[in-house]
């Protein structure tokens, strides 16, 4: 019948403006400023170095300047110092770490490459989008203390990936406390007979399964 | 305090303060002032209102964050945004082509608000308000309304500019077609009514049957398809969504308004707004019983409200099918007009004659009257659609789902 999609049409139009009030569904709008916006996990934007507590950013970094991430840079925008002295890395053993991480962010062009090839899971991609300086050379040049986030955050923001290199950290943590136990048991049992040298062998797998 | 009578005493009560010599002046400039900032407040919150309610239409939000300038915290959902708009089109560049011709380029915005205003003076917006009781004033709407197709063709020609001039004859073309079915449209109502004046045809849709059914027109078979051919031929003639592509700003840029920038602009807009207003209010008046209340027992609210309120709905109804249609193409549009509402709106001319000859027809009659009236036009509307839709209708969508 003549006229019959008009009706159509104008019920199509009316679901709407009753949904709209109530179907959270049908509205898809976010209000950006007023609420934060929300970003897809995968979503990346300029790389931040993963500290393991909070309270000491600068003595928890993940990071051991191996400066793999410097050399693969594309844009070549890291700049990596290495220390003098070593600290003890995420896995207890004793590491050098950066005394100077900067990443020129005016320069960085975003694209994972360091994040990929970091065997140390120290530098992840950040979620932020709306940085802004007064001053494009100083003030885009992030130094560690600036890139530096607590693993809270990257839990926060990409709960998928951190929950995945959580638990492989925590296993390599307590197979290398494993191996200082046997390592310690045996430099304990040197002195006597080899008898007891069998001992520690089925402990690594009773030991990964705990954390 | 009378609520019905309130505007006349406030009307009486300000002309009593002047000398006997001005007062007839007084009278009248305070019914125009009247109409300019009702009409001129309803103006700007249409615009707010179509644009949140074409937005909840679509799953938006529209436009909420416009809220007062010192009171930052106060976001009145949006509502002060017609006043920004102003504020914005007031400060914009008036930009005119230098081959323009300068006096019509000017005056175009300027002859559309006024002749679009003038319609309001003949529509009974209560029991005992209107601007100017007029013996013919349909006859008088109708001429007032015309009037501004010269403005549009004083802004296409003014600007020296050929697309403003082509797009100018074709919103001429435009509402010169749906002129005619538009005061087709009307005729019926002056047929049974027996007069021009908008007050008399007010007062004959009067009284209600067990007090609950009003005698409005819409209500009779005659009067239900000559508010839809009306409805139709004045969504056309405001130039409003599925008929504004004399503007369509996603495809030609604005049609005869491409020249025209800041409140020159605004103005052919407020023009628009205003006919589409004047349109509603007569056909709030023509068949939806102007300001008679719908049941008896609601008469104790004045009538003014009433009229208002039907106003209002009229524009919503306007506005829901902004956001439901698809523009039309100029050669639909001329169909639609010429091979479609004409003639129905011709059988509905013979229809009303019927009516007016058979008001002895009551009993089992009546029955047969009424299924007579509605025959003569819901078999036409029938054929006719099956007819011109062969070979058009139903559409199939290759690519679309």
């Amino acid at each position: 019948m003549l006229g019959s999609g008009i009706l159509k049409g104008l019920g199509v139009t009316a679901k709407n403006f009753v949904g709209s009030y109530h179907d959270p569904a049908r509205m898809v709008t976010e209000e950006y400023p007023d609420t934060p916006a929300r970003l897809p996990e995968a979503y990346r934007n300029f790389p931040f170095l993963v500290t393991e507590n909070a309270t000491d950013p600068m003595g928890t970094l993940r990071c051991v300047a191996c400066q793999i991430c410097e050399k693969e840079c594309p844009p070549q925008c890291i700049y990596i110092e290495k220390s003098k002295d070593k600290k003890p890395d995420a896995t207890g053993k004793p590491q050098l770490y950066p005394a100077v991480f900067a990443i020129d962010t005016a320069v960085c062009m975003s694209c994972q490459i360091c994040v990929e090839v970091c065997p140390f899971d120290a530098i992840k991609m950040d979620h932020v989008f709306a940085v802004a300086a007064t001053n494009r050379f100083e003030g885009l040049l992030l130094n560690r203390e600036q890139l530096a986030k607590p693993n809270s955050y990257f839990q926060q923001i990409r709960p998928a990936e951190a929950g995945e290199v959580d638990t492989r950290l925590a296993a390599e943590r307590s197979a290398a406390e494993e191996k200082a136990r046997a390592a310690a048991a045996a430099k304990a049992a040197a002195p006597k007979p080899a008898a007891p040298a069998a001992t520690p062998a089925p402990k690594p797998a009773e030991g990964g399964a705990t954390p | 305090m009378n609520l019905e009578t309130l505007p006349l005493q406030v009307r009486d009560w300000i002309v009593g303060r002047f000398p006997d010599a001005l007062q007839w002046l007084v009278h009248h400039l305070l019914s125009i002032t009247a109409i300019l900032t009702v009409f001129g407040l309803f103006f700007a919150f249409t615009t707010i209102a179509e644009r949140k309610l074409l937005a909840r239409l679509q799953n938006r939000l529209g436009p909420n964050r416009s809220g007062l300038p010192w009171f930052r915290s106060l976001k009145l959902w949006g509502l002060t945004q017609p006043f920004a708009d102003a504020i914005k089109a007031i400060t914009k560049e008036d930009v005119v082509p230098a081959a323009a011709d300068k006096v019509l380029h000017f005056l175009a915005p300027v002859v559309i608000v006024a002749f679009s205003l003038l319609g309001f003076a003949v529509l009974p917006f209560g029991r005992h308000l209107i601007p100017v009781e007029l013996d013919a004033a349909i006859l008088y709407f109708f001429a007032a309304g015309t009037a501004t197709e010269l403005a549009i063709f004083m802004a296409g020609w003014g600007s020296r500019n050929k697309y403003s001039l082509l797009a100018a004859m074709r919103a001429l073309a435009q509402l010169i077609s749906y002129e005619l079915p538009l005061i087709l449209s009307v005729v019926p109502v002056v047929m049974i009514v027996g007069t021009l004046s908008t007050q008399e045809m007010v007062l004959a849709q009067g009284g209600w049957t067990w007090g609950v059914l009003p005698h409005w027109h819409v209500f009779t078979p005659w009067g239900f398809a000559g508010f839809l051919i009306f409805l139709v031929a004045a969504l056309a003639e405001s130039n409003r969504s599925p008929f504004d592509l004399p503007e369509a700003e996603s495809e030609i840029i604005a049609g005869h308004l491409t020249e025209y920038s800041g409140f020159k602009y605004a103005l052919f807009f407020m023009a628009e707004y205003f006919g589409l207003t004047a349109l509603s209010g007569l056909g709030v008046t023509l068949f939806l019983g102007g300001w008679q209340a719908p049941c008896a027992f609601l008469e104790f609210i004045p009538s003014w409200l009433w009229f208002m309120g039907k106003l209002a709905s009229m524009i919503v109804f306007f506005i829901w099918i902004r956001g439901t249609l698809l523009r039309l193409r100029i050669d639909q549009l001329t169909r639609l007009s010429w091979k479609f509402l004409v003639p129905l709106a011709l059988l509905n001319l013979g229809n009303a004659a019927f009516w007016a000859l058979t008001p002895g027809w009551t009993g089992p009659l009546a029955l047969a009257r009424w299924a007579v009236s509605a025959a003569i036009i819901i078999v036409p509307f029938f054929l006719l659609g099956r007819r011109l839709s062969a070979g058009y209708a139903p559409r199939t969508y290759r690519y679309a789902a």
